[in-house]
């Protein structure tokens, strides 16, 4: 493996290799048909894919990095930037598009300053869009971490993200 | 212990029968799937907890989801000889009152849905009737008989919201896994295709094939088989296979061994979407209970046949749905679909012959063994057997999940059960098949529900979804909507969809910029067409439908917002603006308030003026007149 393979986004973070050791290995076998469950398992610990885990994972399961990049890219719960410390997640299913998703989505844009996928400069927050999380009785929800707020109104956004430090 | 026989299955079933119907408690049960959770039954549960705690005569459950979304959270509360009472609206401030009310025989009225009596489906005529010995409260209804349920038929949604679905007991009381050990002890795998197929039940993931058809081509091909269930539910509005997984999981490990009997397989994925945590922790549970009962695992009730579960969670890519691409995803890879010349009953997983159905379809099976293939070929239409759930949302009153026959009109589910639009407004059209499907306008609210009729008029049945459209809904904003969505999803890899999607964004977003000029809807049409016949996957081909019946049925609104650059319904911000109605206007100073930008003026009691200048047309203030006294112009 190239030592020098740039990933954009890496950061000089503690990994915790005995630990990565445990995910890949404990948890999931060693097996690159787990890939994807590994990299969720090392963003939930890191809130993030760093670089230095997946030149890791790539040598421990034996599957090339730009097939890892690859996946790492393609599917859009991944990131390969570190994240806010509160995910705001924007659904912008069906439903709550005509429901006025669409207007709650620039009202947090526009308190955030923020555009879909960036991340604010004290690392508070990170603006996503999600399509549909299946609350669609609830429409229009914003999701904030767990959190789930229903029937959200454009006039409600700013006080809603007070609530988050 | 472990299950060996059907008398097993009979004597855990009888034992919590009784605490499912006759318990020694009062039973509190509170529908806790993500749609409850988040309208605040985790805090009600919470409450509940705490509230009663170290009350041996108070039980707290926890339920999947009954449908009615609109009205969650919804608790039910049950005791021997007392009344079956499903309340509505229970938060956490009311959870401890509704209680303590039913317990001295003060139901506050209000808060009450309707009485439960239990929709038998499959139990009628194997059990005893568990409605028997349950008081009636008079004046209220019975959940069938309001009009949200009482055109509904529950088949796939039979157990949802009726059992703790942690408990494979309480699955096992209403029959559950009769139907598999039916299958494994009495039928050869050809018999219970023939059952299947005689069924006519077909694929309720979008695409309609013949399920028996599909198990019987992929058991002919030779290799290690794979029983793979799709439950990567991408369609926006659609949510019923999360409401199934999350309030019956069993259901769907149950309709997956009758199939791997069918096929001959030993193996079976489940591919969840990880936007449903909770439904991966459920089916996590269910096959651990499921496995200690021995009804998962080798040597299934004491015969050769062995069966293995492993679920796989997706990682937010619509294209994954695509049975291709699901699989490549479940190898670990990126997942990009791939030409059908074979089909994945032939080469799929792994390269070997692979049998991948929706959730709700596994969810039909156990009860098309249970009570025969004529029972479910009798409710439907000539070529769509019988029942489909939808997911009723958007604009609508009566929001949640509806399970009805196949055939019913599009009037009965949006008028009747659905109770028609919110706010007077008028009702524009009704989205069906997700961004591969189309819009439905008015003038066919009388078509039958199945799935060659929404073909004919140019959508398609997909997955349930049914959004539901009025006057305030710009159709060529939905048709960039759904491009949008597609642009973002296309996997990329061939030109027509990758290229062709995002042309065709540009052209409506011009239009709905304002910049749209004569010539546009014939282009759209054209790279449409173009887009159909040459994409790779179902994801391109399906991809123009919401622009064609759009164009076909709203094509004056192309043309207004074309032509006079207007948007009637007051959506594209670039073609319109808001008005104060002087007349209309009585000076209450709500919208006022409300403005972000202080745009509007004016003192109270006198007539507002609002400042073109400085809206930015959020909408806020027409959302919050009580008078509609702003109008769009």
């Amino acid at each position: 493996m190239n030592e020098a393979t740039p990933i954009k986004g890496d950061q000089p973070d503690e990994i915790d290799f005995m630990e990565l050791d445990n995910i890949i290995e404990m948890d999931f076998n060693n097996d690159p048909e787990n890939l994807i469950m590994i990299l969720q398992a090392i963003q939930g610990r890191y809130n993030y894919l760093p670089g230095p885990a997946l030149r890791y994972i790539a040598e421990k399961i034996d599957v090339p990095l730009s097939q890892i990049y690859g996946v790492g890219t393609f599917y859009s719960t991944f990131s390969l930037e570190p994240r806010g410390r509160n995910i705001v997640s924007v659904c912008l299913g069906t439903a709550c598009h005509v429901r006025g998703g669409e207007r709650v989505r620039e009202r947090i844009e526009e308190s955030l300053n923020l555009t879909d996928g960036e991340t604010t400069d004290d690392m508070r927050f990170t603006f996503e869009s999600v399509r549909c999380i299946g609350c669609c009785s609830l429409g229009p929800v914003v999701k904030i971490n767990e959190d789930i707020h229903g029937r959200i109104g454009a006039a409600e956004i700013a006080e809603t993200l007070e609530k988050y430090e | 212990m472990k299950i060996r026989s059907i008398k097993d299955l009979e004597k855990t079933g009888i034992e919590h029968r009784k605490k499912l119907y006759y318990p020694d408690v009062i039973k509190v049960n509170i529908g806790m799937a993500s749609c409850g959770i988040a309208a605040g039954a985790k805090a009600s549960f919470e409450k509940a907890v705490t509230e009663f705690h170290g009350d041996n005569g108070i039980q707290i459950s926890q339920t999947g989801c009954l449908g009615f979304c609109e009205e969650e959270p919804l608790v039910e509360i049950l005791g021997t000889g007392k009344p079956r009472v499903i309340y509505r609206n229970i938060t956490e401030q009311k959870i401890a009152d509704a209680i303590r009310g039913y317990m001295g025989r003060n139901f506050n009225k209000k808060w009450i849905l309707g009485q439960m009596r239990d929709p038998l489906c499959l139990l009628e005529n194997h059990i005893d009737n568990p409605v028997e010995g349950v008081a009636k409260l008079d004046g209220i209804p019975f959940l069938e008989d309001i009009p949200f349920y009482n055109k509904q038929k529950k088949i796939a949604l039979r157990n949802c919201g009726y059992i703790d679905p942690d408990s494979v007991e309480e699955y096992i009381a209403r029959l559950g896994y009769f139907a598999f050990l039916k299958a494994l002890n009495e039928m050869t795998p050809g018999e219970i295709i023939e059952i299947i197929k005689k069924s006519g039940l077909r694929g309720r993931g979008g695409g309609g094939f013949s399920t028996g058809y599909k198990w019987e081509t992929c058991a002919k091909h030779e290799g290690e088989r794979y029983i793979i269930c799709n439950a990567d539910e991408g369609d926006p509005g659609a949510y019923m296979d999360r409401s199934i997984l999350e309030g019956d999981p069993h259901n769907i490990l149950e309709g997956m061994l009758i199939g791997a009997l069918a096929i001959g397989s030993s193996r079976g994925f489940i591919y969840v979407r990880n936007e449903y945590p909770l439904a991966v922790k459920r089916l996590i549970t269910a096959i651990k209970e499921a496995e200690k009962y021995g009804l998962l695992g080798d040597n299934i009730a004491g015969t050769n046949f062995s069966f293995h579960v492993k679920i796989s969670t997706g990682a937010g890519a619509f294209v994954c749905g695509e049975s291709t691409a699901l699989m490549a995803s479940l190898e670990g890879q990126v997942g990009r679909p791939r030409a059908k010349y074979v089909h994945t009953v032939e080469k799929g997983f792994r390269g070997s012959p692979s049998n991948l159905n929706n959730v709700e379809t596994y969810a039909n099976v156990p009860a098309i063994l249970l009570k025969g293939p004529e029972w479910y070929a009798g409710m439907g239409t000539e070529q769509s057997k019988g029942t489909k759930v939808f997911s009723l949302v958007g604009k609508i009153r009566n929001t949640g999940l509806v399970e009805v026959p196949m055939g019913i009109s599009l009037r009965e589910i949006v008028f009747d059960i659905g109770n028609g639009i919110p706010k007077k407004k008028k009702f524009k059209a009704v989205q069906t098949g997700g961004p591969s499907g189309g819009c439905i306008p008015e003038q066919f609210l009388d078509l039958r529900v199945d799935f060659d009729e929404l073909t004919k008029v140019g959508s398609i049945m997909g997955s349930g979804g049914m959004i539901v459209m009025d006057q305030d809904t710009c159709m060529v904003d939905v048709a960039r909507y759904f491009l949008d969505f597609l642009k973002e999803e296309s996997c990329g890899q061939c030109n027509p969809c990758r290229e062709g999607i995002k042309r065709m964004l540009e052209i409506l977003t011009d239009i709905c910029d304002g910049n749209g000029k004569e010539g546009d809807i014939e282009l759209l049409e054209e790279l449409s067409v173009m887009i159909k016949d040459f994409s790779l996957c179902g994801l391109g081909t399906s991809a123009p439908n919401p622009v064609l019946t759009t164009i076909r049925y709203f094509r004056d609104e192309y043309e207004t917002h074309i032509r006079d650059k207007k948007c009637p319904s007051g959506v594209c911000k670039a073609l319109f603006h808001y008005e104060i109605d002087n007349e209309a206007c009585n000076g209450c100073r709500l919208c006022a308030l409300k403005c972000p930008q202080e745009a509007i003026t004016g003192e109270k009691k006198k007539l507002h003026i609002l400042n073109q200048d400085e809206c930015i047309k959020c909408g806020i203030c027409y959302e919050a007149c009580k008078f509609d006294a702003i109008v769009i112009k």
